[in-house]
């Protein structure tokens, strides 16, 4: 997709550095696949993209998308124990902020 | 699981902070610099500064390609897209960097054809689409984006697309790393890593750093949550005197580096001897150029590129923002004659430049609705 300089009145922010979750819908040739970003269908490179555990990306898997490449496939497994550790700490927080509050010499 | 949404949870935001004030001895001051620009703006516009203690000072790094790039190379790739039968390609990010005779948005507004792509492949297809053109992509950007760039020229070397070449401004991370932790008066105490980065070169790469220059490094995620628990992370480990390399992103960033964006960097490029930076000045083996076998690709050997080297503006103290050495505002034309509709520096241009995420967000306008509330 290539444009045509915007016009210099307006600011168009990007981010060339991002990296956006997408999720991998069809494979189309062993160095491409069909990605949904959003509700979008774009077809990404996946070339540079490890084989995990000596099997290659396949519909349902999440990857990284840069600049049109697949960098890495997304590990729904990590990203749930980054999750729960943030939980528990929600928790052992919560409990805390409640003993402070039932507590007789808080504030006081 | 949507990788997004999850990380933005207020409450077990306020459940960090509680955690990382708790974590920091009473006297204690750490300084920490977020590599990446891409952090930069995830801490602005999410206003995470407002959940940190005042012991927990962040710094902003040398970590955004459009902002190291120094203006002679803009000026470069303003006299290649002037050149007969040229269109300049680039990422919408350069657009707007000044130069010293203007930026790529002047040269495009005087006739040259410049053209704003979302991806290398898509410039070596206006190749494939228009022969008669001399189709040169200005690349730039870290381990991230260099592979990219790498299978596009693998691409035009294979399917012999002569009229395409790459104006190579890859950059490494480690050796700007280096350069602001030997600078004498250094006052960084750990680095949040930067996760794309390291989703191709693995967390491995900092090892450096925590060996050799005792700074803690924890690789990160970009949504609030994530950079809140690099916070917790660097803090507990400066707090019990541990300096290792700590990997929040596991959901994204193995201990290795990802082996075929390797093998595939490693065949087209070769390291540069010496590489100016904006704010660094010379950084030795630093930046990467194609190899010779892929000369008919490099820009720099298809056209007798001048080479220029041009002093920043004098009124602007971009090299000291990239530094850490200071705020964007302590810059004495921040917000003044320096704006994102009128940029004097590469920090203000991109929107991971540390002046133009503080620019838009300082005012916490937008940062108390980015985050999902339960």
């Amino acid at each position: 997709m290539a444009l045509r300089a915007p016009a210099a009145t307006t600011v168009r922010w990007s981010m060339m550095c991002l990296g956006i979750p997408a999720l991998v819908v069809e494979i189309e040739t062993p160095t491409t696949c069909w990605v949904d970003v959003g509700g979008a269908r774009r077809k990404v490179n996946t070339s540079v993209l490890d084989d995990a555990a000596g099997r290659r990306v396949a519909p349902g898997d999440w990857v990284l998308v840069h600049v049109g490449f697949a960098l890495a496939r997304l590990d729904p497994d990590e990203a749930r124990s980054t999750l729960d550790m943030l939980e528990s700490m929600e928790a052992v927080y919560t409990t805390e902020l409640d003993a402070l509050a039932g507590s007789e010499s808080a504030g006081g | 699981m949507r990788f997004v949404d999850e990380f933005r949870d207020s409450a077990k935001a306020r459940a960090l902070a509680g955690a990382i004030a708790a974590t920091c001895p009473p006297q204690s001051h750490y300084k920490l610099m977020e590599v990446c620009g891409g952090h930069t703006h995830t801490i602005y516009r999410h206003g995470i500064e407002r959940y940190l203690p005042a012991n927990v000072e962040l710094i902003h790094g040398p970590g955004c390609p459009v902002c190291v790039i120094p203006m002679g190379r803009v000026d470069d790739a303003v006299w290649l897209s002037k050149q007969e039968d040229v269109t300049l390609t680039c990422f919408g990010d350069l657009m707007r960097v000044p130069g010293r005779n203007g930026s790529l948005l002047d040269a495009s507004a005087a006739g040259a054809d410049v053209r704003v792509v979302y991806s290398p492949l898509d410039a070596l297809r206006i190749a494939e689409r228009e022969p008669g053109r001399r189709v040169v992509f200005f690349a730039i950007g870290f381990e991230t984006t260099t592979p990219s760039s790498a299978v596009t020229i693998l691409q035009a070397h294979q399917r012999g697309v002569r009229n395409f070449s790459v104006f190579c401004n890859h950059v490494t991370i480690i050796p700007p790393l280096r350069a602001v932790l030997d600078a004498p008066d250094v006052g960084i105490d750990g680095f949040i890593g930067p996760g794309h980065v390291s989703a191709v070169t693995g967390c491995e790469v900092y090892l450096p750093l925590a060996h050799e220059y005792h700074r803690p490094v924890v690789v990160s995620g970009f949504e609030p949550l994530d950079v809140l628990q690099s916070v917790l992370m660097l803090v507990r480990q400066l707090a019990s005197g541990r300096c290792e390399v700590e990997n929040q992103y596991s959901r994204a960033v193995t201990w290795t580096a990802n082996a075929r964006a390797r093998a595939v960097v490693e065949e087209v490029f070769e390291l540069r001897p010496v590489f100016e930076w904006r704010g660094l000045g010379e950084v030795p083996w630093s930046a990467l150029r194609p190899r010779a076998k892929y000369a008919a690709h490099d820009a720099e050997a298809a056209f007798a590129v001048p080479g220029t080297r041009s002093r920043d503006p004098r009124a602007c103290q971009c090299g000291e923002v990239l530094r850490g050495k200071l705020k964007p505002y302590q810059c004495r034309v921040f917000a003044k004659a320096c704006t994102p509709e009128h940029p004097i520096g590469t920090c203000m241009v991109s929107a991971e430049g540390a002046c133009a995420a503080y620019y838009n967000f300082s005012a916490d306008r937008k940062a108390a609705t980015s985050w999902q509330t339960a």
